[in-house]
Formats: C-alpha cells, structure tokens, sequence
C-alpha cells in the first residue's frame, strides 16, 4: 500500500482534536501504553523471580496462586510474560531504531543527490528485498549464534531498506516544493535543506511506518525466538515460551495460551495505533475510513 | 462437539474391531526423532542410522542383543588362540545379499580391510585399530588376527559400523543399503518415512512382520497425538515429556522404561581456569541437585550416575554419594580455591531437550553458590567444531551414548583436556585385560577415580523410554546400542 | 518500452548475480564442518580431512563458487552433502509439498479476503465494515505458528479430525495428503487473508470513488452490479501486486509452519540443512527461493509497465 501525505497544515489543536475523537488511536495507545507499563513495572517487581526455577511447582494449571500457571520448570508464567514485554519492545525498537537511523539517511541522500547514488541504492534494496527476510534472519543468527543482541542485528538489517524506500520517495515530493527552491535560492546546502527542511515533513510519514515495523519486529522476534534464535535463558521471551509450549500442548496449553495472547494484543494495539496515526495526519482519511 | 466427539470415537472403534477380527498384523510403524542422513552404517556416525538398519538390514559377525551379550551372527561359531591374538570366525551357509549375490568370507574381509584403511571413513575406525591381518581361507572360515589380545573385540565386532558390506554394492549403500538382513528397504520418503519390507530369501528364522515403517518424529508436539491415533504403533525411544503420565495410564500401550548407554555429564574443560582447580570442580558436583536436573530433563526417569558407567553394565559403583547435594560444602570448596565470591563461566548446549532443559536447571542451581553461568545454545555442527574439536568451551552437557567409553577420558586431545596418568595406567592395564574378574575390578578403580577427580560433573544416565501398542511382542527394553532390533517383533491377540 | 523490459531484465540477473555472491559468503563464514559433523566424536582428525578432500572443501574459494555457479547455469545444483542424492532430486521432492502448500494457502486467503474487502468497502463505516475490519486487525496481529498449535490444539489433538503434523506423501493418495495440508494451509492463509482483506478494500473505495463508477450509477445500473463488475476490476492491480508479494513470502514463510507441522517441505529442509551444514543445499535452495522473488517481481514490474505506460519513466 502507498501512502499518500500532504503537510499537516492544521493546528495543533485541530490535531489533538481530531486525536481524540479517533478510535483507533485511542485504542492502540491505550494498549501501547498498558504494554509500556507493563514492561516498565517488571523492572521493579514481578509476582515471581524468572530466574529460579522450582521443579516441584511445574506445569501448574492457572490458580489464584499463579494467575497464568507455571511452565515445565515451575516458573510463573505471568511474570514471565511481564519480562517477556521488555524483551519484545527493546528488541523491536532497537530494530527500528537501526533501520531509521540508516535507512533514513540514505533515503534522504538518494533523494537529494539522485543520479548514481540514487541507482546504487536502489539496487541494494533491490538485494535486500530478494532475500527472504525469515530465511536471512536465520542464516544471519546461524553465523553469529542466536541472542537478543543478534536478532536485533538480523531484524534491524531488514528494517534498512523499508525506511530508506520511505524516506526516498517522501523526500522526492518534498524537494519539488516552493520553499526547497527558496532554500536553495539562499544558498543553503543539500545536507541543510535535508535536515532542516526535508526531514521535520517526512516525520509523520517515518513515524507511521516506524509503528507498523515495529508491529512487525514484535512478530519477527517472536518467530525467531520460537525457532530457538531470540533471546536466551534466562531471560524470558515470548516466542521462546511458544516453542517451549509446543510440545505441551495436550498437558498445558496455557504455557501456550498466554504468551501468544500478549503477542496479538501487542502487535493489535501498534497496528491501530499507527492506523490512528495516518488517519489523524491524512487529510483524505475521512473518505477512505 | 462433545456429541461429535462420541461419535467419532464410536467410529474410530468399530474400525478397530473390523480389522482385528482379521489375521494378526504384520505391518508396523515405528516412530524415530531424527532422520538418518543417509542408511550406510558404516560411512556415517548419525545414531538414526544404526536404529533404522542394525540387524534389520545389515548383519554382522557377532550380534549385541538386549541385554547387551555378544550373540552369533553371521559367524556361527568361533574360536580363539591360546594366545588370544587369531580369531577364526566359522561363517553361515546359504546366506545372501539383498541383491541376490552370495554372502562368503570374502565379503568380511573386504568390510574389515576397508573399515581399518588408510583412507577409511568408518566412523568407528577404533574398533579395527587392532587388527592386523584378515584371511579368507575358505568360502565359510575367517581368520582375524590382531596386534595382541583384545578384551572386547568380539563385542566390537558386533557394532553398528562394523556390519558386513558387500564389495559390488558397498559404495551404494547410502542411498540403496544392500545388506543381508531380514527386512531390504523398499522406499525412503526423504524427510518423512523409511520402509522396510521382510527379505523372503532371509537365510535365518524369517521376521515376523512383512512390512515395517520408520516414520520421522521429531519431538512430544507429534509423537503424543501421533501415538494416541494409531498412526503410529511404536517408540523404541519416546520424546513423551510431560505426556508419559497420560499413556502410562491408558490400557492401549506399553511403557517399558529401559536403560541405554548414555552418560549424561556436565562436560568440564579441564585445562581452563578455573577449571583446572580440583576445588573448583568439587564445587560444582557439591551445589548441583540431580534429582532437580532428572526430574526436569529427563522426565523423572533418569538414573543417577556419579562416574562415567552405565548403572546396568557388569562393574558398575554407585558412586553417587562421592559429592552429595551440599551448598554449604560447595561454597567451602570455592572459598578453597579462593573464588568465595564466585566466577563466571559459559555453557554450551547442543539443540537435544536434555541438555537445553538441563542446563537451565544447572545455571540456576550454580547461581545460588555464585557461579554465573551465560548459556549459549549450539547447533550440533557448532558444537563438534567449537567445543568437541576446538575445546573452546568452559562446561557443556551432552550425553555419550557409545558404549563402554570410560576410556576417553585417557584418550589424548579429548574434548576434556583430562590428562591424569594413574587413570591412563588404569585403561592401559584394562585394554589388555582378558580374564574377566581382572577386567571389573579395572573398570571399577577407573570409575573411582573419576568420580573424585571430578573431571566433568556426572548426573543421569539417558533412560529409554520405549512405548508401544499393547499387543505388540519382541521390541528391545534397553538399548546396549541404539538399535530398533525387528528380527522378533510380532502382533499378538 | 523495449529498453524499459531490457533494463529491468539486466537488473534482474545483475540482482541474481550479487545474491549468488552474498549466499555463498554467508555459508563461507557459517561456523561448523559438515565432514566432521557427518563422522561423529570417533573419527580422527585424518579421517575429517580426508573426508573434507572428497567432498572438495579444500579447494580455493573462487574456484569452489565458479564450480558452483557455473553449475547453476546449467540447472545442475551438485549434490547433497548428507543426504549424498542430487539435491535437485531432493528439492523437487519437497516443491511438492511447498508449493502446494503455499497454492491452498494462496487460494484460502483469496476465497476469504475478497468478499469481505468487497463487504466491508460497500458497506463503508457502517457496523459490518468496522467489524470486519476489527477481525483483519486481529488477523495481523496474530503470529502463524501460534496460530498452528491453537489450530493443533482443536483440530488434531481433540477433535481428531486431521493428524497433527507429517506428510504421508502423495503416494498415500490425494485425500491423506490434502488432510495434512489443510491445517498448516489454514494457519498460513489467516494472516495474509487479513492483510490482503484490508487492502481489497481500500482499493475498492478507492475506485468506487471514481467518476467513471459516479458516471455508471448515474446511468441506474444496481449497485450490486457496479460493485462487482466494474468496482472488483478496476481493485484488482493492488490486490494481484499484493497477491504475487504474498506467493512469493509463502514459499519462503513456511519455514516456522513446516517446523510446526513437520511438514518435509523446503522451508524445513533448508531448516535441516542449516543446522547439518549441508552447505549446498542451503545455497542452492536460497538461491531458488531468490531467483523466485526476483522473477515475481519481474512480472510485478512489467504488468505495471503495460497497464500503466506512465510508470516506466519513473522507475
């Protein structure tokens, strides 16, 4: 899907306005939010320590006792899941944070420069985009082991051409505007007008397409994880507790049940958020929603 | 959907008691987790290998049975010098290869010479090191002679990598074994199954079944419903987990918990500091609980082991009670070693559930003594390279499956870095050993030593949990080697 | 035109090129020996070698990746270490059961995601739109293999209605296999029938939104009639794009799901050949599964090109 934007020209107050009577938005942030907190808190206090494991206490059923049951090591599995949420957000922030951190760049360059770096550009993604993200991240954590650390690696590379390709033909829109040739006019430079002018009217456009990779990058850890290359033991993650579930299905399916649980409403509550987002920003969305 | 549920059941019954009317079966499919990578025993080291074709499709000159006893194979009978060095082997008559060719003692002595060459890939090359010479000297007489005697060569003789190969179709036995088994392969779905057919020209007492399946199964996800559907009717082997309760109480099935020959060892890199420290290591057998890495990685079913021996081989110690759960104690060993406030360390897991479920276990009882451990999983290739091959590793666990292998830890350049020379003494004296009463006292002074010495934390050996269809008659209880032995497995009423 | 076609086509194969370079690089650096893995813990250091002689690991880089290549480009894509067959004889065997799988996925999440774009676009804003639209959301959010074990969990273990995981083969007949396809099928199809459901509508509005549909309501024509004759047609390019996207991460995205259901496709041979090191399985069939990207792409390109002649100038 192409996303079409023109420049917010409305208020702020118009805007927070339009925030607040829209649906999605409201709902997604509210779930971010509860996701945010909830991974915030395990910093502080779980019901139960991750980390030891209580063999005599395994596979219990959800009780008063532990909400969400415990797993084959007798571990609690709601306080797994709270810092399991960490786990999912940094490794999906990092993720996005590589892929705007050079994607933007190099979009923003392409745009500028056009020409040979444009084309250059374009056919790295082009390489990128023929690999099969899954398949990549794969091999990727094969060479470098699995970890937290590698699956960000492998999910951030993917992340590159996605903001690169968003940020190019953004900013191909922009640099045909009046104000750009007034800036040049002044005699600013490419990087200048770049920062200072390109970037601050693709924000809104990063902005959403840094909510859905987010939303994906959940995912993608969690597929990773659920083949054995996310984070490690210790640490608890939620695709790991699927693969660790998977064999118990028939004896405890709640080691199953909740942690995927946490995944959908966490990857629900990005996607309506981002939705929310376009739709406040997108002067066409009444009509389209 | 409870009604539909009845339904079905009722269904699936009536089905059931249709064709039980009928003769008794003589099909089987058996469950097995891994694939082998290809069916030439003696070119590969996979164990699925073996499982799939030991006495099934290829023969050798002994046999191992159940219980672990050298039984004649294709030799019938045999005799030995005096001085323990030639063995003459009298082979079968009438026997035949899968491909209609005629079995005779050239074929052994071109299975042996090829196992023992210069270039030979057999994956058990040891186990013809000491052969010296193989003679044909008739069509039905064999003569091995070897560089002195050999406690254990008539055993050797009947392992997996040791069966006898034909000259004609050696080199395609990977993709088309051609041996002289009472089952031939009949059709490999790679990825999936692997069935064999019985062998009418089968020079022995011919098999019960006419047609058995090996169906590939990976873990408990599909080995539970596979079994409770009557897709499949056996597991020499089950991955059950948590789910053995459940079959153990239905009426349907068997459930023979046998043992196997894998150790199973928190493997120490002995050259490493700290590891090096005896101290070190005596800390780490005292703050680990085995009845908490059993019951969490082996089902419960595990036995516990404290040196490296198969509590169901002849010589075996209870050594168990060298270093009992004791966390005080540990804390004094690493006070001695002057580490009281604990070191870090890494651990290496191979991709099997005992080691990945054990050593979470393990890094949570080492944490509590100060010992952090930082697990990092590996693939089986990594594994062999980094720490098998390289010793780039501090702790691993894995389980030694091979049989009567205490003398690895003399073996120079193993995986241990263990080099102690009362031990080596210990093995050398064993090697040479003929006279039985001599050999059991030898290998229980080396279990000894090991089980002070601490050269890896020892903790259970692998049990075999082997679940199979009620009426069904002959599968092995133990596994001496890893072998699904079908030559007696039949259907009863 | 022509010179557009020509372009594409030397980027393609340029794509191809570079892709073969980097997969081989990876499996290069990839960690691990498949000689010492095919032995075992008994083999000597000599015997490795040997081993690793005969299956021509030895030789130099460039001339292992020139042998290699150049085997592509006759279709010959060597042998497989562990299973020692041709591995083109291995992928075809696990073709027939991917890309059936990724077709029956294909075609379910097509059979469910066009009618309910179609609902929900004619029925904008209203209760059934936002509850469709709620469902696809949901759809999207939930990961496939879990998914599957939910799907397992109902269908397999309790209701015994289809196995739980494996493949019987095509030999078994057509019913036994198709049985065990459906489930994997179903738990592919779910999400991408999400996102292919929300994209067939705002193509839908898009185009109902057209002067020319203004135009033909105008001329009294039903509603019913517009929608689906003249709305559906004119959707179809974002949601064909969209479709070709979607075959083509089917047949790389069962990985998970043949791990799942055990399913001896080519996402979990490739699985199996990472983890055995059977080095040229894993390149050859990376290699395929790229080649496929970049071909669907290909066509992707030119069928913009043809309907739309602006779009070439701006490639």
């Amino acid at each position: 899907m192409t996303m079409r934007f023109d420049l917010p020209e409305e208020t702020l107050a118009g805007v927070l306005a339009k925030a607040f009577s829209n649906r999605s938005f409201l709902i997604g942030l509210a779930i971010t939010l509860l996701i945010v907190a909830v991974a915030l808190i395990s910093f502080v206090w779980t019901p139960y320590d991750v980390t030891r494991l209580v063999i005599a206490d395994k596979t219990q059923a959800p009780s008063w006792v532990h909400w969400f049951g415990t797993d084959h090591f007798g571990r609690d599995i709601l306080s797994m899941v709270m810092v399991g949420a960490r786990n999912s957000i940094a490794v999906a922030l990092v993720a996005v944070g590589i892929g705007m951190g050079i994607g933007v760049p190099l979009g923003g360059l392409a745009a500028a420069r056009g020409g040979l770096a444009d084309e250059a550009l374009m056919r790295v993604n082009d390489l990128v985009f023929a690999f099969p993200a899954l398949l990549s991240a794969i091999m990727i954590t094969a060479i470098f082991g699995p970890g937290a650390v590698n699956a960000i690696i492998a999910i951030g590379i993917f992340n590159i051409p996605v903001f690169a390709r968003v940020a190019r033909a953004g900013a191909l829109a922009i640099w045909t505007r009046e104000f750009i040739l007034a800036a040049r006019a002044a005699g600013k430079g490419v990087t200048r007008i770049s920062i200072e002018h390109i970037l601050p009217n693709i924000a809104t456009l990063l902005l959403v397409q840094g909510t859905i990779q987010f939303a994906l990058g959940i995912l993608a850890e969690a597929g990773l994880s659920y083949v054995g290359l996310g984070a490690q033991p210790p640490m608890p993650s939620w695709g790991r507790m699927l693969f660790d579930a998977q064999t118990r299905m028939v004896t405890a399916p709640w080691m199953a049940i909740f942690p995927g649980m946490a995944i959908v409403v966490t990857v629900l509550g990005l996607n309506l958020l981002g939705d929310g987002i376009a739709d406040i920003l997108d002067p066409k969305s009444r009509r389209r929603r | 959907m409870k009604l539909w549920k009845t339904i079905l059941a009722a269904a699936a019954l009536s089905l059931a008691a249709a064709t039980s009317a009928l003769a008794a079966r003589t099909d089987l499919t058996l469950g097995i987790v891994l694939e082998p990578p290809h069916l030439d025993p003696t070119a590969g080291a996979a164990a699925a290998i073996g499982e799939v074709t030991y006495a099934n499709v290829f023969e050798g000159l002994t046999r191992i049975d159940d219980n672990g006893q050298v039984q004649p194979g294709l030799a019938e009978s045999w005799a030995v010098s005096d001085d323990g060095k030639v063995y003459t082997f009298k082979l079968h008559s009438g026997v035949k290869f899968h491909d209609g060719s005629a079995f005779s003692a050239d074929d052994v002595k071109f299975s042996l010479d090829r196992a023992r060459a210069k270039d030979s890939l057999n994956p058990q090359k040891q186990l013809f090191a000491h052969i010296t010479d193989v003679t044909a000297v008739d069509p039905t007489i064999v003569k091995v002679t070897l560089d002195g005697p050999q406690g254990s060569f008539l055993y050797n003789m009947g392992q997996v990598a040791a069966v006898i190969v034909a000259k004609r179709s050696a080199d395609g036995n990977k993709d088309k074994p051609i041996g002289t088994g009472p089952f031939k392969l009949d059709h490999w779905a790679k990825g999936s199954e692997i069935t064999l057919v019985k062998n009418t020209e089968y020079w022995g007492t011919a098999a019960a079944l006419d047609k058995a399946t090996f169906r590939i199964v990976p873990d408990a996800a599909a080995a539970v419903p596979a079994l409770l559907s009557g897709d499949i009717q056996a597991f020499a082997n089950m991955p059950a987990q948590d789910a053995l309760g459940q079959i153990q109480s239905d009426p349907r099935f068997s459930v023979v918990i046998g043992s196997t020959e894998g150790e199973t060892i928190l493997s120490i890199n002995n050259k490493k500091p700290p590891f090096d420290k005896l101290a070190v290591r005596q800390a780490l057998a005292s703050a680990i609980d085995r009845s908490a890495i059993i019951a969490a990685a082996s089902n419960g079913l595990g036995k516990p082991i404290g040196s490296h021996f198969s509590p169901g081989d002849a010589g075996y110690v209870d050594l168990t009670g060298v270093y009992p759960h004791d966390i005080a104690k540990a804390k004094e060993y690493l006070k001695e070693a002057g580490l009281e406030n604990g070191f870090s360390a890494t651990l290496k897991l191979p991709p099997v559930p005992y080691a990945r479920d054990g050593g979470q276990v393990i890094q949570s009882q080492l944490k509590e003594i100060g010992v952090n451990l930082q697990i990092i999983p590996v693939e089986w290739a990594e594994w062999l390279s980094q720490v098998f091959t390289n010793k780039d590793y501090d702790l691993t666990i894995v389980s030694h499956v091979e049989p009567n292998d205490i003398d690895i830890y003399s073996r120079p350049g193993y995986y241990f870095q263990y080099d102690n020379p009362k031990f080596n003494d210990v093995i050398k004296a064993l090697g040479t050993a003929v006279d039985k009463d001599k050999r059991l006292e030898l290998l229980g002074e080396a279990q000894k030593i090991l089980a002070h010495d601490v050269p890896a934390v020892y903790l259970f050996e692998l049990p075999k949990i082997g679940v199979w269809d009620a009426k069904l008659q002959g599968m092995w209880t133990n596994w001496p080697i890893e072998a699904d032995d079908l030559t007696k497995v039949k259907w009863t009423d | 035109m022509t010179a557009y076609l020509l372009k594409r086509l030397i980027i393609a194969a340029l794509t191809l090129v570079l892709a073969s370079m980097v997969v081989f690089a990876i499996m290069e650096v990839l960690p691990g020996d498949p000689a010492r893995l095919m032995l075992g813990l008994n083999a000597s250091a000599d015997q490795v070698e040997l081993l690793r002689n005969q299956m021509g690991l030895n030789a130099p880089l460039v001339l292992r990746y020139l042998h290699w290549a150049g085997g592509l480009l006759r279709l010959d894509f060597g042998r497989s270490y562990t299973y020692s067959v041709p591995v083109i004889d291995l992928v075809r065997e696990r073709v027939a059961v991917s890309l059936p799988l990724a077709l029956i996925a294909l075609a379910l999440s097509t059979i469910i995601a066009i009618p309910v774009g179609v609902f929900s676009a004619s029925r904008q804003g209203r209760a059934g739109d936002t509850l469709a639209m709620g469902a696809a959301q949901l759809g999207v959010a939930v990961p496939n293999f879990w998914f599957a074990l939910i799907l397992i969990y109902l269908f397999a273990v309790w209701l015994h209605l289809v196995p739980a995981g494996g493949f019987p083969g095509w030999n078994a007949g057509i019913w036994p296999a198709l049985k065990s396809l459906i489930l994997p099928a179903v738990a592919l199809a779910l999400p991408q029938a999400a996102i292919l459901g929300r994209v067939a509508r705002s193509a839908l509005i898009e185009v109902l939104n057209e002067d020319y549909i203004r135009t033909a309501r105008a001329k009294g024509l039903p509603y019913r009639a517009v929608l689906w004759r003249h709305g559906l047609r004119n959707a179809m390019i974002p949601v064909l794009t969209i479709l070709g996207l979607q075959f083509a991460f089917l047949l790389a995205g069962t990985i998970i799901i043949e791990n799942v259901f055990y399913l001896p496709g080519l996402g979990r041979l490739i699985f199996q050949a990472i983890t055995q090191r059977d080095l040229i399985v894993v390149e050859s069939i990376v290699m395929l599964l790229v080649a496929a990207v970049i071909l669907i792409n290909l066509l992707v390109d030119f069928s913009y090109a043809i309907v739309d002649p602006r779009l070439r100038g701006r490639q």
